[in-house]
């Protein structure tokens, strides 16, 4: 008898985490059925049939072509660039307890993006060619523009990470404002940079600084698709480390955690894998900030479900705002990176109304 | 057996010693009080035993082994800490007990482990709030799910943080209650930070006054002199026995330094 109602309370407590599961389920089958229909649309419809026939090693010549060298590189780019951006918001978030934190708010994707900039146009990592839009830029030496990418990432993290740990009385506005501070450092730095590039170099940096999914191709996708991977697993690993941080400190330490050092280890990494991002793609807003919390309302702040949650939120978010972007005024592509922002600023004002409070 | 050594601490060199060489030692599934009025390093002594604040020279021994030698993570599996004021964090009471696993866990829970949390969750009683947030919960409720957590530990020693705060005086004495049932059942030594001299009467063995960065007094009832409660406290009081049991009247008006004014 006592042990029937031991297990009833586990019975329901198993079900809850189905339910949880369930969730993401969910929200992973919308993010395929959206980047299959994006990889429909486009100057030639593709119907679903053809990118089946394609995806299976046949189909069409032309539709091959469209698909595997422009249409799918594009969509698995918006999965893998919104899975990184959210998974390291979701991590920043707890690891600062901090709700504005992600990568974008808190200066990391600008210092990477002029990281990027000055990496193609100083030490010669990519060639411009500004004679077509879509394929503005080719990056011969992602290594570099990518190191150059984490490099001024970090700068901005180890500033924000320092002032959080100088300063503990600066709270989360606080931090986001010294985010803001280092964003317009870093903007300011790449108009310079503008200034002094000549005419196809100067496009690179502009385009840099829209965001841009359709110039990344496979070999950098598959660097991405690595440090996603690697650092995915980290944050899988920690995800007790992160509850325990939830509920503060001084608990986390007495529960085993040695919060500084999970929190110095996960900023770098979060900082490496946005600036990845950055340097593929340009800055992409919001997307950090705004998938973790719409995933908060779902699975709660179990980092159990919230990391791979958040991963996949932030997937479906910039698979629709990239259709979007190369839909409402087709053929013109727009910015992806405007984009998102359209979408993230009411979202960060209302986060900003509602008070800043951690557990949100 | 806990043995703890020469304790000292001084948030910064400028601000003098919280803490000089404070030791006492403590038996098997003893209760300690830790008394002293405010800002005399109770918190401060608790954080410096689990280590939050770390010290040196210091040694705590828990049955003969230096738990200062030890990982985090080992040293979790023997010292459990439930801080004062506890956040309420916006997770369930199933998910936030089954976070004192955490020193067990290695990737993920076994079903041991939720086995554990559950039947601790049983023990407390907390079984109809399993997937109720704690941030819901009225304090009372709130604490037992912290002391639950701290349980699932599995510790021989049990910090706690002004258990008592915040509660009513009927959730003062279920709580006590519960933690001193509990330290018996499982051979838990328990140190707890307690302002109402009365309860922790009725539910310590042994009283530790801290005084001056220093212990002014340790040992058993025998020390719980309106002399020594004076001396801490800078206030009158007039003890009585009330059923057997010893129960301390303050008199804080007619404290001598109030005198002529």
């Amino acid at each position: 008898m006592k042990k029937d109602k031991n297990n009833g309370g586990l019975q329901v407590y198993n079900q809850y985490l189905r339910r949880k599961r369930l969730a993401l389920i969910i929200v992973a089958v919308i993010t395929l059925a959206a980047a299959l229909y994006s990889i429909g649309v486009g100057s030639i419809q593709i119907s679903l049939l053809d990118i089946f026939k394609v995806l299976g090693g046949g189909g069409e010549k032309m539709y091959r072509t469209a698909i595997m060298n422009i249409r799918l590189p594009r969509a698995v780019t918006a999965i893998l660039v919104g899975a990184a951006l959210a998974a390291a918001g979701a991590v920043m978030q707890c690891v600062l307890r901090n709700p504005l934190a992600s990568a974008s708010s808190l200066g990391v994707s600008q210092g990477a993006a002029f990281g990027a900039a000055l990496g193609i146009v100083v030490f010669g990592g990519g060639v411009v060619n500004s004679a077509n839009a879509t394929t503005a830029i080719t990056i011969n030496n992602p290594y570099i523009v990518t190191l150059c990418a984490f490099v001024f990432g970090m700068i901005s993290t180890v500033v924000v990470v320092g002032i959080s740990q100088f300063k503990k009385n600066i709270g989360p506005s606080g931090l986001i404002l010294a985010g803001t501070a280092l964003s317009s450092l870093f903007s300011g730095a790449s108009t310079i940079l503008q200034y002094f590039a000549d005419d196809t170099k100067l496009g690179a940096i502009v385009f840099w600084t829209f965001g841009n999914l359709g110039s990344t191709n496979w070999r950098e996708l598959l660097i991405l698709f690595a440090v996603f991977l690697l650092s995915g697993i980290y944050f899988m690993f920690n995800r007790w480390n992160y509850n325990a941080m939830e509920s503060g400190a001084d608990t986390a330490k007495s529960l085993g955690v040695n919060t500084r050092s999970v929190m110095l280890v996960s900023m770098g990494i979060c900082s490496l894998l946005a600036a990845v991002a950055v340097s593929f793609v340009g800055i992409i807003s919001f997307v950090g900030l705004v998938a973790p919390h719409i995933m908060r309302r779902f699975v709660g702040n179990d980092y159990r479900y919230l990391i791979p949650g958040s991963a996949i939120a932030g997937a479906v978010l910039l698979v629709l705002a990239d259709l979007v972007s190369r839909t409402v005024m087709a053929p013109v592509i727009l910015p992806i990176g405007a984009l998102t922002s359209f979408l993230g600023a009411p979202m960060f004002l209302f986060l900003l109304f509602k008070g800043v409070k951690h557990n949100g | 057996m806990v043995e703890i050594k020469n304790i000292s601490y001084a948030y910064s060199s400028a601000a003098g010693k919280v803490l000089d060489r404070v030791s006492f030692s403590m038996n098997k599934s003893e209760c300690l009080a830790i008394l002293g009025n405010n800002g005399a390093g109770k918190s401060t002594l608790l954080k410096c035993i689990d280590r939050i604040h770390p010290t040196k020279d210091a040694s705590v021994t828990v049955d003969g082994k230096d738990i200062f030698t030890m990982s985090n993570r080992e040293m979790a599996q023997q010292v459990a800490f439930v801080p004062q004021n506890t956040t309420a964090v916006n997770m369930t009471v199933f998910d936030t007990v089954l976070l004192g696993r955490k020193p067990y866990i290695k990737w993920d829970v076994t079903e041991e482990d939720r086995q554990i949390a559950m039947d601790i969750i049983r023990r407390m009683d907390l079984e109809k709030y399993v997937l109720r947030n704690v941030s819901e919960l009225s304090g009372g409720e709130a604490q037992k799910v912290m002391l639950a957590r701290a349980l699932a530990q599995q510790p021989k020693l049990l910090l706690l943080d002004e258990p008592t705060s915040n509660l009513d005086p009927r959730n003062q004495h279920e709580v006590m209650h519960t933690v001193r049932k509990i330290a018996q059942e499982n051979n838990i030594c328990v140190i707890t930070i307690l302002h109402d001299l009365n309860l922790a009467i009725r539910y310590c063995d042994r009283f530790l006054f801290l005084k001056d960065a220093g212990v002014y007094a340790c040992g058993g009832l025998e020390v719980m002199t309106p002399e020594n409660i004076e001396a801490v406290y800078e206030m009158h009081v007039h003890l009585e026995t009330y059923m057997d049991i010893p129960v301390i009247i303050p008199f804080p008006d007619i404290k001598p330094t109030m005198e002529g004014k």
